[in-house]
C-alpha cells in the first residue's frame, strides 16, 4: 500500500548517491521520481559511454512481473513479436498494439524462467496488460518500486563489471541475462540498453542499491566511470537510432487527435512483427495495412551541415511532408543526425528532402533549407556492441 | 619496369593521406610513398614500451575538420576524438590557476587570483571569438591571390574583403593589431593577474620559436582556438588510441577507395622532364611514374632536397632557402606506473584532466625563449602535459598511465652544433626535475622515458628542424603568403604536375587536413574533374 503521507516527488534507491554525484544540481521529474539530467557536464557524461563507462539510474521505468502457466501465450497475444522464440535467460525488445495495429509502447521483455517474464517498458501499461489478460491464466503484478536498476554503459563497462567479480560476464551475449552474488544477494545483469555501445543493466533489490554503487565507482575507478544524466542519454539514443515513447511517437492510448498515433511499420520496426501468429492485438488492422500500404515512415536523415533539425519541418520540393521528432549532431559519428516522420512516399532510402531549420544567434534567428538524405539506419553501430567475448575497451 | 599511377603522393602524413584519399575517391589511381615503416608521420601512435601506446609527436586534436571526419567517413574507420577539459598552471607559491570548463567555477577561480580578470574575462573571449569567426571560414578555402585577375581569385578576394569590411573601422583596426601583435601585449590589455596571463599565454608560443613579447604571437593563439569539438569553438580533444588514430582512419579511407600507401619507400627525387612531373625515384632506386606529384612534406624539404634547383624557378628557391621553419619544442613520452600527485589538487579533480603548466609569468616564459636564443634549451621550461590514458582506456594497463610533455623551447642545434645524447639527457633531466617540483612522487613513477629533441624529432618524422607547424605561424606566411608569396594555392606553377599539400601551405600546421583536402579541390580542379572536398561549416 502507497502510504499518503509521502512527499511530492519520490526518490530512488540510488537518489542519495546520485544527490552526491550531481555537481551542477540540475534534476527532472521522470515518472514521479526526481532523477538527474546532468550530473557535472553533458559532453563528458555523453563520451564516458562512448568511451569508457557511463552509469545511468534508470529505476523509475515501468516494470511488469508476468507469471502464470499461460505467461508466454499472454504476452503472445499482448506483443507482436513471437515470444516463443525467446528462450529462458534471454531478452527481447517488443512492442505492442492497440487493436488498430497503432503501437502504445515498446520495451524488453526478460524471460526470468519457464513461466515467469518481466516486461520493462516506458509508459503506465496495466489497465492495457489486464485488459489483454482476460481468459489467461496469469498474474501481472507492477514491481516498479520493488527492482532497482543501473544501466552500466561504455566500451570499459564489461572490465568494471569483471572488477567488481562477475567472473565470466564477458561471455554473455547481446541480450542475454545472468545472476551473479552480490553482497548475500543475488543480481540481475542483463547485456542491454538504450545507448547502442557495449553495456549492461543491473537489476536488484532496492536495498542493494547504494552499496552496489559504491562497489561499483570503485570498481570503475580505474576505467573512467562517471553517473550520467538524461541529457546525455538522449544524445547516446538518438547516434544509436533508438526512438523514445512520447517523443517520436505518441503512446496509442493517449492519442487525442485522430492520425496521430503510429503503427509499427510507420516507425520502421515492422521487423517486430510476427504474422506466423494466429493471434496478438492489431493483427488484422496490421494484416490491412501490411497489404494497403502505410500512410507514414519513419526515417534516419542525414542532414547537411552542421545545424540540429530539431523541430523542423521536412519538405519535398515546396511540399511539407513531415517533421523531424528527434535531432542531433553526434559527437562520435560526426554526423548531423535527424529522426522524421515523413509522407510514406517519401521515406525511402536515398530519398532526398529539405529540413527548414532555425537557430538563433546572439538573440538573431536564421533559417537554412538543409538538404537531407534518408538513410539505411543508425550512423553508429560499433563492433564491440555485439561482441562475444566482450572487449576490455 | 616502373609502376604508373595517376598520382604519387610523398609522405603518408595526416595531410598527404587526406589528400591522396581525395583523390583516390574521385577515380584516380593513387600510391602514397612513406619513408619510414609506418604511417602518420606526426600524428602517430607507438608501442615505444611494452603494453603502452605512445602519442608521441603530436598528441591533442581540436584542428581536424569534422567536415572532413564526416565527409571520409573516420569514425567508422575507428577515429573517435573525445574531449577532456580542465588545465592547471601551477605556481611557485604552492597555489594554482584552473581552467575550469563551467563557466561560473570559472569565473570563481579567475576571481580568487584576481576580481577584475574574472569580469574581464568576457570580454578577452568575446574579442578572441571575433577573431576566430573571421578565420574559420578560410580553413576550407584555397587562398585568393591577390595579384590575379583570375574570376575566381576576384571573386575570393571580394569576400575577403567583405568579411573584413563587415567588421567596421574599429574592427578592422582590432584585427590588425591581433593579426600582428605579441600576446603578451594582447593579454595586457585584459588581466592582471600574473598566472591568469601566463596560463593563456601558453597556447601564443607553442610550437613557435618567439618568445610571449614576440610580435605575431597573438595570432599563433588564435590558431590554437579556431578549432572546435563538436561545435564546442576552442575545446581540445584526445584521438582515442593516440593520434595514430587519426592516421590510421585517413589511410583506411583511401585504402577502401582503392588507394595504395607503401611504407619504407624514401623519395629522393621528384624527376621533372620539359616542365612536367612524370615520376619520382626512391632512395633504392625504383621509379614510380605518375603525372602529378604531391608533396606533404615541408616546403624546405620539397624544393631544396627532393627537387632539382635547376627544374624550379630561381625565385621559388630563394623563397623556399628563406622560409622560416625554426624548430623550438621538444617532446617527452613517458610510461607511468600510476598516476602522479600534484601540491594542492586532489587526484578526483577534474581539472586533473587537462594539460598542466609550470610556469607562473610572462616575464618568466619570455626567459624560457631567452636560452632558445642563446641556443640551448630552456632551463625553466614552458611545459605543456597531459596524460592521456586519464581519459583514453586504450592506451596503458588500467592504472598505470602515459604523460605526453612538450615542451617549449628547445633548439634545433646546440650552441650551433648538433645534440649529443648527453645534451639529450640533460634536457631530459630539466624537464622532468621541473614537474617534479610540483609533483613529488612523479620521479618514482616512471618506467620508460622518450626524449625527442628538435633534431630527434626532424631525423623520424621529416620535418625540417623540428618545427611542428611545418613553417612558423607568422602574419609573413599566412593565407596567401603561405608557404610564399605566389605558391598559396597548392600548385606548382612552373612544374606542371607539382603540388603540396602539407601543413606548409595554407591554413597551417595542428593536425587540420585542411591543407590536404584544399590540395585535393585544386588538383580535381585543374583535371577538370568535379571537387568532392566538402565546403566549411558555417558558424552562423
Amino acid at each position: 500500500m502507497i502510504p499518503h503521507n509521502e512527499s511530492m516527488i519520490l526518490h530512488t534507491p540510488f537518489h542519495s548517491r546520485c544527490e552526491a554525484a550531481c555537481e551542477v544540481n540540475l534534476w527532472e521529474d521522470w515518472k514521479g521520481y526526481t532523477t538527474p539530467q546532468v550530473f557535472t557536464e553533458i559532453d563528458m557524461e555523453y563520451f564516458a559511454v562512448r568511451n569508457s563507462t557511463g552509469v545511468f539510474d534508470l529505476s523509475p521505468m515501468t516494470k511488469y512481473r508476468i507469471s502464470g502457466s499461460d505467461s508466454g501465450a499472454f504476452i503472445n497475444k499482448l506483443i507482436t513479436r513471437d515470444i516463443r522464440k525467446l528462450a529462458v535467460g534471454r531478452v527481447s525488445y517488443v512492442l505492442w498494439c492497440d487493436g488498430e495495429g497503432k503501437v502504445m509502447d515498446d520495451g524488453t521483455i526478460f524471460r526470468l524462467s519457464e513461466n515467469d517474464y518481466r516486461l520493462c517498458c516506458y509508459t503506465r501499461a496495466l489497465d492495457w496488460l489486464m485488459w489483454t489478460a482476460e481468459g489467461f491464466d496469469v498474474t501481472i503484478c507492477e514491481e516498479t518500486a520493488e527492482v532497482a536498476a543501473l544501466a552500466v554503459q561504455g566500451p570499459t563497462s564489461c572490465a568494471v563489471l569483471k572488477a567488481m567479480g562477475f567472473s565470466g560476464i564477458e561471455l554473455l551475449k547481446p541480450f542475454g541475462m545472468a545472476y551473479f552474488n552480490f553482497s548475500g544477494s543475488q543480481l540481475m545483469v542483463s547485456r542491454t540498453g538504450f545507448t547502442g555501445d557495449l553495456g549492461y543493466e543491473v537489476w536488484m533489490e532496492p536495498n542493494l542499491g547504494e552499496i552496489f554503487w559504491d562497489a561499483l565507482f570503485d570498481a570503475g575507478k580505474l576505467y573512467g566511470i562517471r553517473a550520467i544524466g538524461s541529457s546525455a542519454l538522449d544524445m547516446l539514443r538518438i547516434e544509436a537510432g533508438f526512438l523514445q515513447a512520447g517523443v517520436d511517437f505518441v503512446p496509442a492510448d493517449e492519442a487525442i487527435r485522430s492520425g496521430r498515433s503510429r503503427s509499427p511499420f510507420e516507425l520502421g520496426l515492422g521487423w517486430l512483427v510476427s504474422f506466423d501468429k494466429p493471434v496478438f492485438n492489431g493483427r488484422k488492422a496490421l494484416l490491412k495495412e501490411r497489404a494497403q500500404g502505410s500512410r507514414y515512415a519513419f526515417v534516419y536523415l542525414d542532414v547537411e551541415g552542421n545545424k540540429p533539425a530539431e523541430h523542423a519541418f521536412v519538405y519535398h520540393a515546396d511540399i511539407e511532408v513531415g517533421t523531424i521528432t528527434s535531432a542531433a549532431w553526434c559527437p562520435t559519428a560526426k554526423t548531423n543526425i535527424a529522426f522524421a516522420q515523413v509522407d510514406a512516399r517519401y521515406g525511402s532510402k536515398g530519398q532526398s528532402l529539405i529540413a527548414e531549420i532555425y537557430y538563433e544567434r546572439e538573440l538573431k534567428w536564421t533559417r537554412v533549407m538543409a538538404s537531407c538524405k534518408v538513410i539505411d539506419g543508425p550512423v553508429f553501430a560499433p563492433a564491440r556492441r555485439r561482441q562475444t567475448p566482450a572487449p576490455n575497451f | 619496369m616502373a609502376e604508373k599511377y595517376d598520382a604519387i603522393v610523398v609522405g603518408a602524413g595526416h595531410n598527404g593521406l587526406t589528400n591522396a584519399a581525395y583523390l583516390a575517391k574521385a577515380g584516380l589511381k593513387v600510391v602514397v610513398l612513406e619513408r619510414n615503416g609506418y604511417i602518420g608521420g606526426a600524428a602517430v601512435s607507438r608501442e615505444l614500451y611494452p603494453n603502452w601506446k605512445y602519442t608521441n609527436c603530436s598528441y591533442v586534436c581540436s584542428l581536424l575538420r569534422p567536415e572532413i571526419i564526416r565527409d571520409l567517413r573516420l569514425p567508422s574507420q575507428g577515429l573517435q576524438v573525445v574531449p577532456y577539459g580542465g588545465g592547471v598552471t601551477f605556481m611557485q607559491n604552492g597555489d594554482y590557476f584552473g581552467n575550469h570548463t563551467d563557466h561560473e567555477r570559472h569565473h570563481r577561480e579567475l576571481a580568487r587570483h584576481s576580481k577584475r580578470d574574472a569580469d574581464a574575462y568576457s570580454r578577452y573571449e568575446a574579442d578572441v571569438m571575433k577573431q576566430t569567426r573571421i578565420i574559420r571560414p578560410f580553413l576550407m578555402r584555397t587562398p585568393p591571390d591577390p595579384t590575379s585577375l583570375k574570376p575566381r581569385d576576384i571573386r575570393e578576394l571580394i569576400g575577403m574583403a567583405k568579411a573584413f569590411g563587415g567588421m567596421g573601422e574599429v574592427g578592422l583596426a582590432d584585427t590588425m593589431r591581433f593579426w600582428t601583435m605579441s600576446i603578451g601585449d594582447f593579454l595586457e590589455e585584459y588581466f592582471e593577474s600574473d598566472v591568469v596571463k601566463a596560463h593563456l599565454a601558453g597556447s601564443g608560443i607553442i610550437g613557435t620559436a618567439l618568445g610571449v613579447y614576440s610580435p605575431g604571437t597573438a595570432y599563433v593563439l588564435l590558431h590554437h582556438y579556431m578549432g572546435d569539438v563538436d561545435g564546442s569553438i576552442g575545446s581540445w580533444g584526445l584521438a582515442r588510441g593516440g593520434m595514430g588514430a587519426v592516421s590510421n582512419a585517413l589511410a583506411g579511407a583511401f585504402k577502401s577507395f582503392g588507394g595504395t600507401v607503401q611504407c619504407d619507400s624514401e623519395v629522393a627525387q621528384i624527376i621533372v622532364k620539359n616542365g612536367k612531373t612524370v615520376g619520382v625515384a626512391l632512395t633504392n632506386g625504383d621509379e614510380i611514374h605518375g603525372r602529378i606529384v604531391v608533396s606533404n612534406l615541408d616546403p624546405k624539404r620539397t624544393f631544396l632536397k627532393i627537387m632539382q634547383e635547376t627544374d624550379l624557378p630561381k625565385d621559388l628557391v630563394s623563397k623556399a632557402k628563406n622560409f622560416k621553419i625554426r624548430g623550438s619544442s621538444g617532446k617527452l613520452n613517458i610510461a607511468l606506473d600510476g598516476l602522479p600527485t600534484f601540491n594542492g589538487l586532489p587526484k578526483e579533480s577534474p581539472l586533473c584532466l587537462g594539460e598542466k603548466h609550470f610556469i607562473d609569468s610572462l616575464p618568466r616564459m619570455e626567459r624560457a625563449y631567452d636560452d632558445w636564443k642563446s641556443g640551448t634549451w630552456s632551463k625553466d621550461p614552458y611545459v605543456d602535459m597531459l596524460i592521456p590514458t586519464q581519459v583514453d582506456p586504450t592506451m596503458a594497463p588500467p592504472g598505470k598511465h602515459m604523460m605526453s610533455v612538450f615542451v617549449q623551447y628547445a633548439p634545433p642545434k646546440i650552441d650551433g652544433r648538433d645534440w649529443t645524447s648527453e645534451d639529450r639527457d640533460a634536457f631530459g633531466k630539466t624537464v622532468i626535475d621541473q614537474i617534479s617540483s610540483y609533483s613529488p612522487n612523479f620521479k618514482d613513477l616512471i618506467l620508460h622515458c622518450e626524449v625527442r629533441s628538435p633534431q630527434d624529432i626532424e631525423n623520424e618524422v621529416g620535418l625540417t628542424e623540428g618545427n611542428i607547424f611545418m613553417g612558423e605561424l607568422t602574419f609573413d606566411q599566412l593565407l596567401f603568403n603561405r608557404p610564399f608569396p605566389g605558391y598559396a594555392q597548392y600548385r606548382v606553377p612552373a612544374v606542371k604536375g607539382m603540388y603540396m599539400c602539407g601543413s606548409g601551405t595554407h591554413p597551417g600546421g595542428g593536425v587540420m587536413a585542411a591543407p590536404g583536402a584544399n590540395a585535393a579541390r585544386e588538383i580535381l580542379m585543374d583535371l577538370n574533374r568535379a571537387s568532392l572536398v566538402p565546403r566549411g561549416y558555417d558558424d552562423d
